[in-house]
């Protein structure tokens, strides 16, 4: 496993030796390789397939803007598509397989889709697909995607974890080259503290690329003194392979930082990746440039680079992707890898330069005013064709070309709040404009293109940061560092004949296509974009999108500021979806809230039910029933034919106090409130503003400043905003104090005619519970068990003899215990959800179900409870002549007119024999159950003008099931409508 | 104490005391304060102070605050309100004792069972908290304590001693979903 394009020096370790497989061949790298450094320097090219013409290509850059390499890494539910293998990091035992190809990636039969390209072009899609309709979804689209795309999912699920963190610093830098370093020094001995995070595993940005000299040291070694003493000062927090993905709202940045993706697998409990939101009071971004390539016939055979990318190969990995070199420039930089790879050892047949002149690099061919105009090699570069300036052509054997055509400041963070760039003829690129509030640009980031005017780049806006924040701080000695002007004759692409010259190399996007996209009319930048697909995908357009833009302003004769950007948008590179989640996965979605009776109730068997964050027990199943129904009718028999428990814990408990807390309550309350006496609760109805209700619950007067009010379950959490809302900010006059006690007191219904024999036998004897002493609606506070101290309500939601017990939560798993020890002499029952719905509505009492946000207290037949004597929340609005109307919606009783029917809640009802239609409608249906006293089907529902048609027979219809069903319009009070039971 | 019948169970709902040991950090459930809320009603701030004066023997904390006493600790939840702790078993009735002292001057509510109490301890505990919360706990003193949200539950955070200890007070349905936070957060930040 030789290396046979590993040059000498670099920054990798070659006393690591990895070994790796790319489509199952085993190679070696060495520790400080990416996947590509590592497959070039094995004379791998060949790395994968276009995206819709299956061409083949290779690694065209060394960064995270890589269009072309990309692959699936790793095997099994670990296998990650589009993983980009310029950045990815070599480890030992690393597995990739290149994507988008069939059977082989030298051997491509998809292939076959560049000999349609005339037929492919921009739009191609939007025009062919277009008919028949149908054919789209079911034909067309899978077929699309079989032949074009990206990697294969694993279509199994993630098996690592992912966390999130939060952040805080005076100064953000993004980015670790020379600006970002200076700006670290700077802003690090000055004590302010700092977050320095960077893409890459090696920080240093392009110092680690270039062979420049840093004061008498180089790059790699500056910028391994300057980060010993960036990691000794405690006040500074570096991050590498932390990648900032977006500027937010009030200096909020966005970051992933790989913490195991250099690892075979993470270690135990280890996050593969974290997803950091970090506050910072400034940020300076320091991303640096990329670098953008000049379009020329077959410009993306493996082996093309970008030249930057080819000079990092060079120098920071000490491998080449060829023996033989080319470079194809518009500008000194492009120079500067010829004279690199010179150094190395690598031959460097011909510079080709567009300018007509400049400063001749010596030991090669430099020809100025030369075009490259095609290019040879099945499956990688073996020649390019060259125009010289005579016109004449020539031939050049070479195995590797880069090519440069400007560098484009890294801009995107300074776009993601709107702000839009401004083109800067200097650099013939854009530069930051308005930049989102806190964050500022320095280095190439900024248009400041010599590591000199880096360095002083980033000290500068530091300091001026620093002074913002109220640090002290002095510009720290910098290194003499290269100077060198930018010389560049902007030049985009070369006119070629047949030979198609490729722009956007992960879309397939020539500019021919931008040419087709101009002439039919898609002539803004964001129609271009869509239409040809440019600068979509992992890559975002990062080396296309300006060159992209210079066409169009060749094209429509504007200039390229006028021709306009694409909006930059995050994430700046691509997100896993599994970082967004975190540690929110699977069973921990979301927290999950458990009773006091949880434990007790799971030793029971109870099957549970999500209700809110709550898990509520639905029902006990016994041994021997098979089916839930058998268990709820069971449970409702036993508890009205003795006594049965149900743990209501969950119900919002608010506390309230306060010399005016009557006054407070009666206005919260629709009904009257103030004449509560203490020691009895009282059935209260709460309206919104506009007159709907939201909530009801019973409310007890525990003394005469202290009430404690009861809520449904669903709504604690608002009825408790609302509260707090009213005190603080609509009467902040009364003398009110509220507190939820939802999790202080575990609370049980006790019902059924044998609950006060149960309960007497836990009530300290000192308490009389006595219909006469505790009639119904009394509440007190007793002991019980010899001393504990506890709170007693006479209420019933199931219309039976009932009570409410509760006692501090953590005693709450031993009270259940006790009172089912105690009730073993009645049989006494637990019972869950499904039995308490079924008896409140054989009851008629509203739920959740009827308390759904349009319905009003007269919907409700609770109109008369809003009190006219007094104000509160909601009464005025609640008596719009609308909303009281005789024939309005009332709440009404229904049963099947066949015993055997099921009913459905949300049928609608129809009268007599007009169709299924809504102009026919008359209410709906809102609970439905099964009686098992009754020993048929009964539901609520509401039904224009209910309360005067009990008697009617109506049909519940479903119009989405296509069923049926004949009722009566009945009293919603099915069982004991006088209520004597509960008052017994 | 009274001489009831029945057993406290702890907060998390396998019994446990969930005590977990990390590089630099434990975590631990510390169930056992006697809790309640304490807020002075209006116009009876003056009464409501020596109050509390009295019976804690120190001004109540302000803003984020945190008073620790011998019997009792204090802090800050809101405007006008605080929560009152004690480990004393003496004053396991709390919420009666308050009372007995403020009599009208307070509105006072027993919090004891609400809140399930987890004890970080160890140098390792920021590195913690930065995966679980927004807060700026690098910045946050010893002896304060602030209220906000933790895995979308609502929680205290109270800092004794900064860098090193901290009580974290959550709700006590939630013990198991808070408690799993804290243990996942850790085993992948230490």
């Amino acid at each position: 496993m030789n290396q046979p394009n590993r040059l000498a020096g670099g920054q990798i370790d070659r006393s690591k030796q990895l070994t790796f497989r790319f489509d199952g061949k085993a190679y070696a790298g060495h520790q400080g390789d990416t996947l590509a450094s590592a497959l070039l320097a094995n004379n791998v090219r060949l790395m994968g397939r276009s995206f819709k013409y299956h061409r083949p290509r290779g690694a065209f850059t060394a960064g995270s803007e890589e269009p072309n390499a990309l692959v699936e890494l790793r095997s099994g539910a670990r296998r990650e598509p589009n993983t980009r293998a310029t950045i990815a990091e070599l480890f030992d035992g690393l597995e990739a397989q290149s994507q988008n190809r069939w059977p082989s990636l030298a051997f491509d039969a998809m292939g076959i889709n560049d000999l349609f390209a005339p037929f492919l072009t921009a739009g191609f899609y939007y025009k062919t697909f277009m008919w028949p309709k149908a054919f789209w979804e079911k034909v067309y689209e899978p077929i699309i995607r079989r032949a074009a795309g990206l990697g294969r999912l694993s279509m199994q699920p993630d098996p690592d974890a992912y966390d999130k963190g939060f952040l805080h610093c005076d100064l953000l830098i993004v980015g670790s080259g020379p600006a970002g370093l200076a700006a670290a020094l700077t802003a690090g001995r000055a004590g302010a503290r700092i977050i320095l995070a960077d893409e890459d595993f090696a920080l240093g940005g392009r110092l680690n690329a270039e062979t420049f000299s840093l004061g008498d040291s180089d790059g790699p070694h500056w910028v391994a003194a300057t980060l010993a003493e960036l990691e000794a000062m405690p006040n500074v927090r570096i991050m590498p392979r932390t990648t900032i993905i977006g500027a937010f709202d009030h200096g909020i940045c966005g970051a992933v930082e790989r913490v195991s993706d250099h690892l075979l697998a993470p270690l135990p409990g280890k996050p593969r990746q974290i997803l950091w939101r970090i506050y910072a009071k400034r940020t300076l971004l320091c991303a640096g440039a990329t670098e953008r390539p000049i379009a020329f016939g077959n410009n993306d055979r493996p082996g093309i680079l970008l030249a930057g990318a080819l000079r990092a190969y060079v120098n920071r990995w000490a491998v080449t992707p060829g023996k033989t070199a080319a470079i194809f420039t518009n500008n000194d930089d492009g120079l500067r890898t010829a004279s690199d790879l010179m150094a190395k050892g690598v031959a460097v047949a011909a510079i080709i330069d567009t300018r007509s002149q400049g400063t001749r690099i010596e030991g090669t061919n430099h020809m100025f005013g030369a075009r490259i105009v095609d290019t040879k090699g099945r499956l990688g570069l073996e020649s390019i064709v060259v125009r010289r300036s005579d016109g004449q052509m020539q031939t050049i054997a070479c195995t590797t070309l880069g090519v440069s055509g400007g560098w484009n400041p890294n801009v995107h963070l300074t776009g993601h709040q709107r702000g839009r760039p401004v083109w800067n003829d200097a650099i013939a690129s854009f530069v930051p404009g308005e930049c989102p509030p806190g964050l500022t640009v320095a280095g190439a980031a900024n248009g400041q293109m010599s590591t000199a005017a880096a360095l002083e780049g980033g000290a500068q806006q530091a300091l001026i940061l620093l002074n913002d924040l109220g640090f002290a701080a002095s510009r720290p000695e910098l290194p003499q560092a290269e100077d060198a002007e930018f010389r560049l004759s902007p030049f985009w692409h070369v006119p070629s004949g047949k030979a198609r010259a490729w722009l956007d190399l992960q879309n397939d996007v020539t500019v021919k296509d931008v040419k087709q996209a101009h002439q039919e009319n898609f002539r803004s930048v964001e129609h271009l974009k869509r239409y040809t697909t440019m600068g979509m995908a992992t890559d975002q357009g990062k080396t296309s999108n300006i060159s992209a833009l210079a066409i169009m302003a060749e094209l429509s004769g504007q200039s390229i500021p006028q021709t306009g950007t694409t909006i930059y948008r995050p994430p700046y590179t691509p997100v896993s979806i599994g970082v967004m989640a975190g540690r929110s996965t699977d069973g921990h979605f979301r927290p999950t809230r458990l009773t006091p009776s949880h434990k007790w109730a799971q030793e029971q068997g109870a099957s549970f039910v999500e209700t809110g964050m709550w898990l509520r027990a639905q029902w006990f199943p016994r041994p021997g029933e098979t089916h839930w129904r058998e268990s709820v009718d069971r449970e409702v028999l036993a508890t009205r034919g003795s006594v049965g428990i149900c743990d209501v814990t969950t119900l919002g408990k608010i506390d309230i106090q306060g010399s005016d807390a009557a006054t407070f309550i009666n206005r919260v309350y629709c009904n009257g409130f103030a004449k509560l006496a203490v020691g009895k609760a009282r059935y209260g109805l709460m309206l919104r503003e506009d007159g709907m209700v939201m909530d009801d619950g019973t409310t007890a007067r525990l003394a005469e400043t202290h009430f404690v009010m009861t809520t449904t379950t669903v709504n604690a959490v608002a009825v408790y905003r609302h509260l707090e809302f009213c005190r603080q900010c609509l009467w902040p006059d009364l003398d009110v104090q509220l507190i939820s006690t939802t999790e202080a007191w575990a609370q049980y219904a006790v019902a059924g005619p044998n609950a006060r024999k149960l309960l007497q036998k836990l009530v300290d004897p000192a308490f009389d519970i006595s219909n006469d002493a505790f009639p119904f609606m009394g509440c007190g506070e007793i002991t019980i068990c010899g001393g504990l101290r506890a709170r007693l309500f006479r209420i019933s939601f199931s219309g039976e003899l009932a009570f409410e017990i509760a006692v501090p939560t953590r005693y709450g798993d031993a009270l259940i215990r006790q009172l089912m020890e105690a009730g073993k002499e009645f049989d006494v029952t637990p019972y869950g959800t499904e039995a308490l719905g079924v008896m409140r509505i054989e009851k008629g009492h509203a739920a959740g179900n009827e308390l759904n946000g349009t319905t009003t207290a007269h919907n409700l037949g609770m109109g008369r409870m809003v009190s006219q004597t007094k104000d509160s929340i909601g009464a005025v609005l609640s008596r719009r002549e609308g909303l009281m109307r005789e024939d309005a919606l009332r709440l009404v009783g229904f049963r099947p007119l066949n015993n055997q029917d099921p009913l459905k809640a949300g049928a609608h009802f129809i009268a007599g024999t007009n169709p299924e239609a809504a102009t026919h409608d008359e209410g709906y249906m809102t609970s439905v159950a099964y009686s098992p006293n009754l020993g048929h089907a009964i539901g609520l529902g509401f039904l224009k003008d209910g309360g005067n048609r009990l008697g009617e027979t109506l049909r519940a219809v479903n119009p989405l099931g296509g069923d049926s069903v004949a009722v009566e319009v009945v009293s919603p009070h099915f069982i004991d409508p006088q209520g004597e039971r509960l008052r017994g | 104490m009274a001489e009831h019948g029945l057993t406290p169970t702890p907060s998390l709902p396998d019994g446990s005391t969930g005590d977990s040991q990390f590089d630099g950090l434990t975590i631990a459930l510390n169930d056992t304060p006697h809790m309640a809320s304490l807020a002075c009603r209006k116009g009876q701030e003056k009464a409501f102070a020596a109050a509390a004066k009295e019976l804690f023997g120190s001004a109540l904390p302000g803003p984020s605050g945190l008073v620790e006493g011998k019997e009792f600790s204090l802090f800050w939840t809101g405007p006008d309100q605080w929560f009152v702790e004690t480990r004393l078993d003496k004053y396991e009735d709390i919420a009666a004792i308050l009372k007995a002292t403020f009599a009208d001057t307070a509105s006072i509510t027993e919090q004891s069972g609400a809140w399930a109490c987890f004890e970080l301890t160890g140098s390792g505990a920021l590195k913690l908290l930065e995966r679980l919360c927004m807060v700026d706990f690098e910045k946050m003193p010893t002896g304060s304590a602030v209220r906000t949200v933790m895995e979308h539950l609502g929680v205290f955070v109270i800092c004794r001693d900064a860098g090193s200890r901290y009580t974290i007070l959550g709700a006590r349905s939630s013990a198991g979903s808070l408690h799993h936070a804290l243990v996942t957060a850790a085993a992948s930040a230490l």
